[in-house]
């Protein structure tokens, strides 16, 4: 007994030692930056801690920021999921393997893509002196706006959504929706009663990351939009450069903080319902 | 009800799942599908439950046809080969799906489960979920699930196959036990031809898509149709002999011809329970092993001339027909059939 409890110690010893590295560059990267980000949103002006900073994240322009970015992040997500799902749920049952390799492949490229160059894509197709834009005779703005930006950010999490969801729609067993039909159920009703209660957890899984993905990116939109779609994202950057008003930087963190605030409300949403699925699908 | 397939074809690409069965199922009875992989059991049973549609011929239920009725209106119900339980309803909920698809008050739907639930020995387990039950209790599930509406014909798509052997004997027992009491008409799908054997009031082997025997499951055995039915049903050796008129001499022995012979030197072919071995200084073998099965023990006899036969004995004369005895080797006097000829003599062990 005691010969098992010490080699467990032994395992437990090398275990850890292992993965000092990894955890090493984990506090450096995200730990200590927290540290800052918390004691930062705390500092107000003139020494010692307060609300002062997450108190004005409430206000305008912030709060409106906020909103703004929560919104376009539920319609990326909302948008993508479904289109994401659809398109899957077609490339899967589809014939053709050579179309599911395809469109897997595609999606694995397409679901990485970001930043300016993605921005650079839509400029120079749909921007104002865009090929498309041109070539069709569009007006400009169409693409400078808040539908705009959720177009190109839908470009990314439609193929993220393609990836997430085609294990979870590979799982669900062609015996369910026999024996569905065999007991009587209709197509609509395989898919209220067992299909999508299944892939639910998958899907609101999907639907976070792409939440997530839509909430924290800056790049695409700081190419595209500028302050024209105030985001908080854009907000925070402003504020840390000094970019319009100087002094601002405990708001940035301030909003970062929000922000962490709300990543960890949907995860801890998401986290359940996902362990859940993943017994079911198994 | 009745069940009958009429002429049925079904082809998939260039293979033929099904080359013109046809075949009626009495009302009440339970008629096991037999045969290989590929020979299109599982493709026939799907076309009675409306997942396949037949390319010709026609499907009737009760007198009805219902080739073109789509399979959530067919009143059929089905057991899957591996658990198919919905793995975010209850037991109870799996079991009453049906009614609820059918919007039946949900008293009624959960005294229906209950009821069920007893049947299939799971009274109290309405509330887990598939995944706290062991493979043996899902398919007892599946099969309250698959009775629920009352159909007219229960399909039971190799059912056990995918649970250990203890729990497939027993539930076996306990599908045929249900069957009599409710007195459903049954297809039962398996490659196994112990449990075809055990639990059918008539065995259908199949072949290539085609029938080639049925019959009930004692027939099968003693009396196969064709070299075939012979071979997949149970062991079976396959002797040298020469065809003389009625009869075919094998061992010196002229025993008399079942059917017609594909020739003048053919295999025979007989069953193990069939052949007689006695310790013989100048025997044609020896015993090459022995295996105890209890009442039983298989003797592994390897002859002179080349080749082996297999020959079961009583269990208690193991002890006397032990490895290297030299013996001889004779056959119980009753018709046989006749296979065209292969090399050497040689038993042919069942599939499964």
């Amino acid at each position: 007994m005691s010969g098992l409890s010490s080699s467990r110690r032994r395992g437990g010893g090398a275990g850890w030692l292992a993965a000092a590295p990894l955890l090493l560059v984990t506090l450096v990267a995200f730990g200590i930056p927290v540290v800052v980000l918390v004691v930062g949103a705390f500092s107000v002006k003139g020494g010692g801690l307060g609300f002062d900073n997450l108190t004005a994240t409430m206000k305008q322009p912030y709060i409106g920021a906020l909103g703004s970015s929560l919104k376009l992040s539920a319609v990326v997500a909302l948008g993508g999921t479904v289109l994401g799902a659809f398109l899957a749920q077609a490339v899967l049952t589809s014939r053709s393997g050579l179309l599911r390799e395809a469109v897997l492949t595609a999606s694995g490229v397409l679901a990485n893509f970001g930043g300016v160059p993605l921005a650079f894509i839509w400029i120079a197709t749909l921007g104002n002196s865009g090929v498309v834009t041109a070539a069709l005779g569009l007006g400009s703005g169409a693409l400078y706006n808040f539908w705009g930006l959720a177009l190109v950010y839908m470009y990314f999490s439609v193929p993220l959504m393609v990836l997430v969801i085609a294990p979870a729609l590979d799982g669900l067993k062609p015996q369910w929706r026999e024996a569905a039909q065999n007991n009587g159920a209709s197509t609509w009703q395989f898919w209220r009663m067992v299909g999508i209660p299944v892939l639910g957890p998958s899907l609101l899984g999907g639907a976070v990351l792409l939440f997530g993905g839509a909430f924290a990116a800056y790049a695409t939109a700081a190419a595209m939009v500028g302050a024209s779609v105030p985001l908080v994202t854009l907000q925070i950057a402003d504020a840390l450069t000094g970019n319009v008003l100087i002094g601002y930087e405990n708001i940035a963190l301030a909003l970062s903080l929000d922000m962490i605030v709300i990543a960890l409300l949907v995860m801890a949403v998401y986290l359940p319902m996902q362990k859940r699925s993943s017994r079911w699908l198994a | 009800m009745t069940v009958e397939l009429r002429e049925l074809r079904r082809s998939f690409g260039g293979t033929v799942a099904l080359d013109g069965l046809s075949l009626t199922i009495e009302q009440g009875e339970l008629i096991a599908f037999l045969g290989p992989s590929g020979c299109g059991k599982t493709t026939a049973l799907r076309c009675v439950a409306g997942f396949e549609r037949p390319d010709t011929g026609a499907v009737f239920i009760d007198g009805a046809d219902v080739t073109r009725v789509p399979a959530n209106r067919r009143d059929a119900g089905m057991v899957f080969q591996s658990y198919s339980l919905f793995p975010n309803l209850n037991v109870r909920d799996n079991v009453a799906f049906g009614l609820r698809v059918r919007r039946r008050p949900t008293a009624e739907r959960h005294d229906r489960a209950a009821e069920l639930l007893e049947l299939v020995g799971l009274g109290g387990f309405g509330e887990r979920y598939p995944h706290q039950l062991s493979g043996g209790q899902q398919q007892r599930v599946a099969l309250a699930r698959a009775l629920a509406l009352q159909p007219k014909v229960l399909l039971l798509d190799e059912p056990l196959s995918a649970l250990d052997a203890k729990v497939r004997v027993n539930l076996r027992e306990e599908i045929r036990r249900l069957q009599l009491e409710l007195g459903i008409t049954t297809i039962f799908v398996t490659h196994d031809q112990e449990e075809a054997l055990s639990v059918a009031d008539r065995v259908a082997v199949l072949k290539s898509g085609r029938l080639e025997q049925v019959a009930p499951p004692a027939e099968v055995y003693d009396r196969p149709a064709t070299p075939f039915v012979a071979e997949f049903v149970g062991t079976m050796n396959h002797l040298p002999g020469r065809v003389s008129g009625e009869t075919v001499e094998v061992f010196g022995q002229f025993l008399p011809l079942d059917g017609t012979a594909p020739g003048e030197e053919v295999d025979v072919l007989v069953r193990p329970e069939a052949v007689r071995v006695a310790p013989a200084d100048d025997g044609r073998g020896f015993i090459l092993a022995s295996s105890f099965r209890g009442s039983i023990a298989r003797l592994r006899v390897q002859l002179d001339g080349g080749g082996e036969v297999l020959a079961d004995v009583p269990g208690h004369e193991a002890v006397r027909l032990s490895p290297g005895l030299k013996v001889d080797v004779t056959l119980v006097e009753r018709p046989v059939l006749t296979a065209p000829r292969t090399a050497v003599a040689a038993p042919v062990e069942p599939v499964s």
